[in-house]
Protein backbone atom coordinates (compact mmCIF):
# COMPACT_ATOMS: atom_id res chain seq x y z
CA UNK A 1 0.00 0.00 0.00
CA UNK A 2 0.94 3.25 -0.67
CA UNK A 3 0.22 6.58 -0.41
CA UNK A 4 -0.58 9.39 -2.63
CA UNK A 5 -0.88 12.66 -2.69
CA UNK A 6 -3.87 13.97 -4.03
CA UNK A 7 -5.51 17.57 -4.86
CA UNK A 8 -9.32 17.62 -4.68
CA UNK A 9 -10.32 21.23 -7.13
CA UNK A 10 -13.71 22.41 -6.39
CA UNK A 11 -14.77 25.23 -8.45
CA UNK A 12 -18.26 26.69 -9.43
CA UNK A 13 -20.17 25.50 -12.81
CA UNK A 14 -19.87 27.85 -15.60
CA UNK A 15 -23.73 28.57 -15.27
CA UNK A 16 -23.15 29.28 -11.66
CA UNK A 17 -21.81 33.06 -10.73
CA UNK A 18 -18.37 33.30 -9.02
CA UNK A 19 -18.43 36.60 -7.49
CA UNK A 20 -15.24 35.94 -5.84
CA UNK A 21 -13.53 35.71 -9.36
CA UNK A 22 -15.38 38.24 -10.95
CA UNK A 23 -14.07 40.17 -7.82
CA UNK A 24 -10.59 39.40 -8.49
CA UNK A 25 -10.77 39.63 -12.00
CA UNK A 26 -12.54 43.06 -12.72
CA UNK A 27 -10.77 45.00 -9.54
CA UNK A 28 -7.44 43.53 -9.43
CA UNK A 29 -6.16 42.03 -12.36
CA UNK A 30 -7.57 44.25 -14.46
CA UNK A 31 -7.55 47.85 -12.65
CA UNK A 32 -3.54 46.87 -12.35
CA UNK A 33 -3.13 46.16 -16.05
CA UNK A 34 -3.36 43.33 -16.78
CA UNK A 35 -5.49 43.12 -19.67
CA UNK A 36 -4.93 39.90 -21.76
CA UNK A 37 -6.49 37.70 -18.45
CA UNK A 38 -9.72 37.30 -19.58
CA UNK A 39 -11.74 34.96 -17.08
CA UNK A 40 -10.68 34.41 -13.28
CA UNK A 41 -12.56 31.89 -11.49
CA UNK A 42 -12.07 31.31 -7.80
CA UNK A 43 -12.11 27.81 -6.10
CA UNK A 44 -11.27 25.42 -3.50
CA UNK A 45 -8.34 22.68 -2.97
CA UNK A 46 -8.56 20.23 -0.52
CA UNK A 47 -4.86 18.18 -0.44
CA UNK A 48 -5.33 14.95 0.57
CA UNK A 49 -3.25 11.38 1.22
CA UNK A 50 -4.46 8.79 0.31
CA UNK A 51 -3.38 4.92 1.20
CA UNK A 52 -4.27 2.96 -2.27
CA UNK A 53 -2.33 0.32 -4.05
CA UNK A 54 -2.52 2.28 -7.02
CA UNK A 55 -2.58 5.80 -8.18
CA UNK A 56 -6.23 5.07 -9.84
CA UNK A 57 -7.46 3.00 -6.67
CA UNK A 58 -6.23 6.19 -4.77
CA UNK A 59 -8.69 8.22 -7.47
CA UNK A 60 -11.44 6.38 -7.06
CA UNK A 61 -11.53 6.39 -2.91
CA UNK A 62 -11.02 9.89 -3.25
CA UNK A 63 -13.90 10.61 -5.83
CA UNK A 64 -16.68 8.05 -3.92
CA UNK A 65 -15.53 9.81 -0.80
CA UNK A 66 -16.19 13.33 -2.20
CA UNK A 67 -19.70 12.36 -3.62
CA UNK A 68 -20.99 10.62 -0.18
CA UNK A 69 -20.01 13.12 2.06
CA UNK A 70 -20.63 15.78 -0.55
CA UNK A 71 -17.66 17.42 -0.62
CA UNK A 72 -18.78 19.80 -3.06
CA UNK A 73 -22.22 20.33 -4.27
CA UNK A 74 -23.07 18.88 -7.65
CA UNK A 75 -26.05 21.42 -7.94
CA UNK A 76 -22.99 24.03 -8.27
CA UNK A 77 -19.88 22.79 -8.39
CA UNK A 78 -17.28 20.66 -10.27
CA UNK A 79 -14.77 18.13 -8.84
CA UNK A 80 -11.34 17.63 -10.17
CA UNK A 81 -9.00 14.79 -8.60
CA UNK A 82 -5.68 15.34 -9.17
CA UNK A 83 -3.58 11.98 -8.23
CA UNK A 84 -0.15 14.35 -7.71
CA UNK A 85 2.12 11.28 -7.26
CA UNK A 86 3.23 9.33 -4.43
CA UNK B 1 -46.64 18.34 22.04
CA UNK B 2 -43.02 19.99 22.07
CA UNK B 3 -40.80 21.54 19.35
CA UNK B 4 -36.99 21.52 19.66
CA UNK B 5 -34.60 23.97 19.20
CA UNK B 6 -31.22 22.30 17.95
CA UNK B 7 -28.00 23.64 18.89
CA UNK B 8 -25.16 22.85 17.11
CA UNK B 9 -21.16 24.47 17.51
CA UNK B 10 -21.15 27.94 16.18
CA UNK B 11 -25.54 28.22 16.44
CA UNK B 12 -26.39 31.46 17.79
CA UNK B 13 -29.91 32.22 17.18
CA UNK B 14 -30.90 29.51 19.33
CA UNK B 15 -31.71 31.80 21.78
CA UNK B 16 -33.86 33.92 19.91
CA UNK B 17 -35.53 31.26 17.97
CA UNK B 18 -36.16 29.66 21.81
CA UNK B 19 -37.18 33.22 22.75
CA UNK B 20 -39.93 33.36 19.53
CA UNK B 21 -41.48 30.04 20.44
CA UNK B 22 -41.80 30.32 24.08
CA UNK B 23 -43.27 33.64 24.06
CA UNK B 24 -46.16 32.47 22.12
CA UNK B 25 -46.77 29.55 25.00
CA UNK B 26 -45.25 27.05 22.13
CA UNK B 27 -43.68 24.21 24.86
CA UNK B 28 -39.87 24.47 23.61
CA UNK B 29 -36.49 22.48 24.60
CA UNK B 30 -33.06 24.40 23.25
CA UNK B 31 -31.22 20.74 22.54
CA UNK B 32 -27.63 19.70 21.92
CA UNK B 33 -27.25 18.02 18.71
CA UNK B 34 -25.67 14.91 20.17
CA UNK B 35 -29.02 14.34 22.91
CA UNK B 36 -31.51 14.99 20.13
CA UNK B 37 -33.79 11.90 19.40
CA UNK B 38 -36.43 12.76 16.97
CA UNK B 39 -39.04 10.88 18.33
CA UNK B 40 -39.45 13.17 21.62
CA UNK B 41 -40.58 15.96 19.36
CA UNK B 42 -42.89 16.82 16.94
CA UNK B 43 -41.32 19.30 15.36
CA UNK B 44 -37.94 21.26 15.24
CA UNK B 45 -36.41 24.61 14.44
CA UNK B 46 -32.64 24.54 12.70
CA UNK B 47 -31.29 28.06 14.14
CA UNK B 48 -29.41 30.54 12.23
CA UNK B 49 -25.69 30.72 13.33
CA UNK B 50 -22.35 29.48 12.03
CA UNK B 51 -22.69 25.61 12.74
CA UNK B 52 -18.56 24.18 12.69
CA UNK B 53 -17.26 27.44 11.35
CA UNK B 54 -19.25 27.05 8.19
CA UNK B 55 -16.14 25.42 7.30
CA UNK B 56 -16.13 23.30 3.55
CA UNK B 57 -19.38 25.24 2.92
CA UNK B 58 -22.43 26.50 5.16
CA UNK B 59 -24.21 23.62 6.77
CA UNK B 60 -22.25 20.71 4.96
CA UNK B 61 -20.47 19.81 8.05
CA UNK B 62 -23.78 19.90 10.06
CA UNK B 63 -25.38 17.68 7.25
CA UNK B 64 -23.75 14.70 7.97
CA UNK B 65 -24.66 14.94 11.69
CA UNK B 66 -27.05 12.20 13.51
CA UNK B 67 -28.75 14.76 14.80
CA UNK B 68 -29.62 15.28 10.88
CA UNK B 69 -30.33 11.70 10.49
CA UNK B 70 -33.36 11.89 13.12
CA UNK B 71 -34.45 15.25 11.41
CA UNK B 72 -34.69 13.23 8.28
CA UNK B 73 -36.93 10.88 9.57
CA UNK B 74 -39.03 13.27 11.41
CA UNK B 75 -39.09 14.95 7.76
CA UNK B 76 -40.69 11.51 6.73
CA UNK B 77 -43.76 11.32 9.77
CA UNK B 78 -44.44 14.88 8.08
CA UNK B 79 -43.49 16.78 11.21
CA UNK B 80 -42.49 20.62 10.41
CA UNK B 81 -39.11 21.39 10.04
CA UNK B 82 -38.11 24.92 9.65
CA UNK B 83 -34.57 25.92 8.91
CA UNK B 84 -33.50 29.58 9.38
CA UNK B 85 -30.65 31.16 8.15
CA UNK B 86 -28.05 28.26 8.76
CA UNK B 87 -30.46 26.05 9.06
CA UNK B 88 -31.97 26.52 5.69
CA UNK B 89 -27.78 26.17 4.65
CA UNK B 90 -27.94 22.62 6.78
CA UNK B 91 -31.39 21.76 5.37
CA UNK B 92 -29.93 22.22 1.58
CA UNK B 93 -26.90 20.46 2.50
CA UNK B 94 -28.67 17.37 3.93
CA UNK B 95 -30.82 17.07 0.97
CA UNK B 96 -34.66 17.88 2.71
CA UNK B 97 -34.17 20.95 0.47
CA UNK B 98 -33.29 22.03 -3.41
CA UNK B 99 -30.75 23.63 -4.74
CA UNK B 100 -27.70 25.34 -3.30
CA UNK B 101 -27.03 28.59 -1.50
CA UNK B 102 -24.01 30.24 -2.32
CA UNK B 103 -21.93 33.44 -1.73
CA UNK B 104 -23.98 36.77 -2.16
CA UNK B 105 -23.57 38.42 -5.37
CA UNK B 106 -22.07 41.68 -3.60
CA UNK B 107 -19.17 39.19 -2.01
CA UNK B 108 -20.00 41.04 1.39
CA UNK B 109 -22.47 39.87 4.77
CA UNK B 110 -25.50 41.39 4.42
CA UNK B 111 -27.57 42.60 7.57
CA UNK B 112 -30.84 44.61 6.68
CA UNK B 113 -34.08 44.60 7.00
CA UNK B 114 -36.06 43.11 4.15
CA UNK B 115 -39.58 42.64 2.75
CA UNK B 116 -40.74 38.88 2.45
CA UNK B 117 -43.98 38.26 -0.20
CA UNK B 118 -45.59 35.13 0.94
CA UNK B 119 -46.07 33.14 -1.77
CA UNK B 120 -47.76 29.75 -0.47
CA UNK B 121 -50.08 29.27 2.82
CA UNK B 122 -49.78 25.68 2.52
CA UNK B 123 -46.54 24.85 4.90
CA UNK B 124 -46.72 24.79 8.53
CA UNK B 125 -45.23 27.67 8.55
CA UNK B 126 -46.98 29.88 6.91
CA UNK B 127 -50.96 28.60 7.19
CA UNK B 128 -51.80 31.66 8.96
CA UNK B 129 -50.51 34.04 6.79
CA UNK B 130 -51.76 34.33 3.14
CA UNK B 131 -50.35 34.22 -0.44
CA UNK B 132 -49.42 37.99 -1.23
CA UNK B 133 -49.29 38.54 2.01
CA UNK B 134 -45.78 40.63 2.81
CA UNK B 135 -43.62 40.49 6.34
CA UNK B 136 -40.90 42.27 7.42
CA UNK B 137 -37.82 40.60 8.95
CA UNK B 138 -33.81 41.19 9.15
CA UNK B 139 -31.46 39.08 6.84
CA UNK B 140 -28.06 38.51 7.90
CA UNK B 141 -25.41 36.28 5.71
CA UNK B 142 -22.80 35.45 3.84
CA UNK B 143 -24.01 32.59 2.04
CA UNK B 144 -27.65 33.21 1.02
CA UNK B 145 -27.91 33.31 -3.02
CA UNK B 146 -30.41 30.89 -3.47
CA UNK B 147 -29.59 29.06 -7.00
CA UNK B 148 -31.29 26.30 -8.55
CA UNK B 149 -32.04 25.00 -11.71
CA UNK B 150 -35.00 23.54 -11.74
CA UNK B 151 -36.78 26.85 -10.52
CA UNK B 152 -40.25 26.08 -12.87
CA UNK B 153 -40.26 22.62 -11.48
CA UNK B 154 -40.16 24.22 -8.13
CA UNK B 155 -43.25 26.66 -9.11
CA UNK B 156 -45.13 24.12 -10.58
CA UNK B 157 -44.60 22.43 -7.29
CA UNK B 158 -45.57 25.01 -5.05
CA UNK B 159 -42.15 24.98 -3.30
CA UNK B 160 -41.20 28.70 -3.49
CA UNK B 161 -42.61 30.00 -0.40
CA UNK B 162 -40.84 33.12 0.21
CA UNK B 163 -39.42 36.05 -1.92
CA UNK B 164 -38.25 39.39 -1.75
CA UNK B 165 -39.96 42.36 -2.69
CA UNK B 166 -40.15 46.27 -2.39
CA UNK B 167 -42.75 48.24 -0.66
CA UNK B 168 -45.21 47.51 -3.57
CA UNK B 169 -44.90 43.93 -3.89
CA UNK B 170 -42.61 43.72 -6.53
CA UNK B 171 -39.55 41.35 -6.56
CA UNK B 172 -37.32 44.17 -8.10
CA UNK B 173 -33.49 43.90 -8.09
CA UNK B 174 -33.15 46.33 -5.47
CA UNK B 175 -35.17 44.68 -3.24
CA UNK B 176 -32.87 41.71 -3.52
CA UNK B 177 -30.08 41.34 -1.23
CA UNK B 178 -28.25 38.84 -2.66
CA UNK B 179 -28.48 37.64 -5.64
CA UNK B 180 -30.67 35.04 -5.17
CA UNK B 181 -32.71 33.57 -8.20
CA UNK B 182 -35.50 34.84 -8.57
CA UNK B 183 -35.60 36.84 -5.55
CA UNK B 184 -36.32 33.45 -3.90
CA UNK B 185 -35.46 33.90 -0.21
CA UNK B 186 -37.27 30.58 1.06
CA UNK B 187 -38.13 27.12 -0.07
CA UNK B 188 -40.04 24.08 0.81
CA UNK B 189 -39.81 20.24 -0.15
CA UNK B 190 -42.39 18.55 -2.42
CA UNK B 191 -44.77 17.78 1.03
CA UNK B 192 -44.44 21.12 2.71
CA UNK B 193 -43.57 19.80 5.79
CA UNK B 194 -39.83 21.07 5.28
CA UNK B 195 -39.36 25.11 4.89
CA UNK B 196 -36.35 27.00 4.97
CA UNK B 197 -35.81 30.58 4.35
CA UNK B 198 -33.06 33.49 4.75
CA UNK B 199 -34.60 36.07 6.62
CA UNK B 200 -34.97 35.42 10.06
CA UNK B 201 -38.53 35.40 11.85
CA UNK B 202 -37.46 34.71 15.14
CA UNK B 203 -35.85 38.28 14.77
CA UNK B 204 -38.75 39.61 13.81
CA UNK B 205 -41.06 38.19 17.05
CA UNK B 206 -40.86 41.70 19.03
CA UNK B 207 -42.74 44.56 17.78
CA UNK B 208 -40.61 46.43 20.04
CA UNK B 209 -36.87 45.58 17.91
CA UNK B 210 -38.53 46.26 14.83
CA UNK B 211 -37.78 49.26 12.89
CA UNK B 212 -41.52 49.05 11.46
CA UNK B 213 -42.79 48.41 15.04
CA UNK B 214 -44.41 44.80 13.70
CA UNK B 215 -43.90 41.49 15.14
CA UNK B 216 -44.19 39.69 11.43
CA UNK B 217 -41.91 36.75 12.30
CA UNK B 218 -43.98 35.74 15.07
CA UNK B 219 -46.68 34.22 12.52
CA UNK B 220 -44.28 31.98 11.30
CA UNK B 221 -43.86 29.96 14.53
CA UNK B 222 -47.82 30.36 15.05
CA UNK B 223 -48.25 28.76 12.09
CA UNK B 224 -46.10 26.12 13.40
CA UNK B 225 -47.78 25.56 16.26
CA UNK B 226 -50.87 25.67 14.81
CA UNK B 227 -50.41 22.77 12.39
CA UNK B 228 -48.67 20.56 15.46
CA UNK B 229 -52.28 21.06 16.68
CA UNK B 230 -51.49 23.20 19.31
CA UNK B 231 -53.38 26.66 20.24
CA UNK B 232 -54.59 28.21 17.20
CA UNK B 233 -54.87 32.03 16.37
Amino acid sequence: MREYEIDVIIKNKPIVKDPEGETILKDLIHKQGYDTITSARAGKLISLRVKAANGEKAKKITYDMCNELRIYNPVVHTLDIKVKGE
Amino acid sequence: MKVAVLQFPGSNCDLDALKALRSIKVPTDLIWHREFKGGDYDGVIIPGGFAYGDYLRAGAISAHTPAIEEVKEMAAEGKPIGGICNGFQILIEAGLLPGALIENSSMKFVCKWVIVKVETDRTPFTRLLRRGQLMRMPVAHHQGNYFCKNLKELYENDQIVFRYVDERALPTESANPNGAIDNVAGVCNPEGNVVGLMPHPERASNAILSPSGTADGEIFFKSMFDYMGGRSW
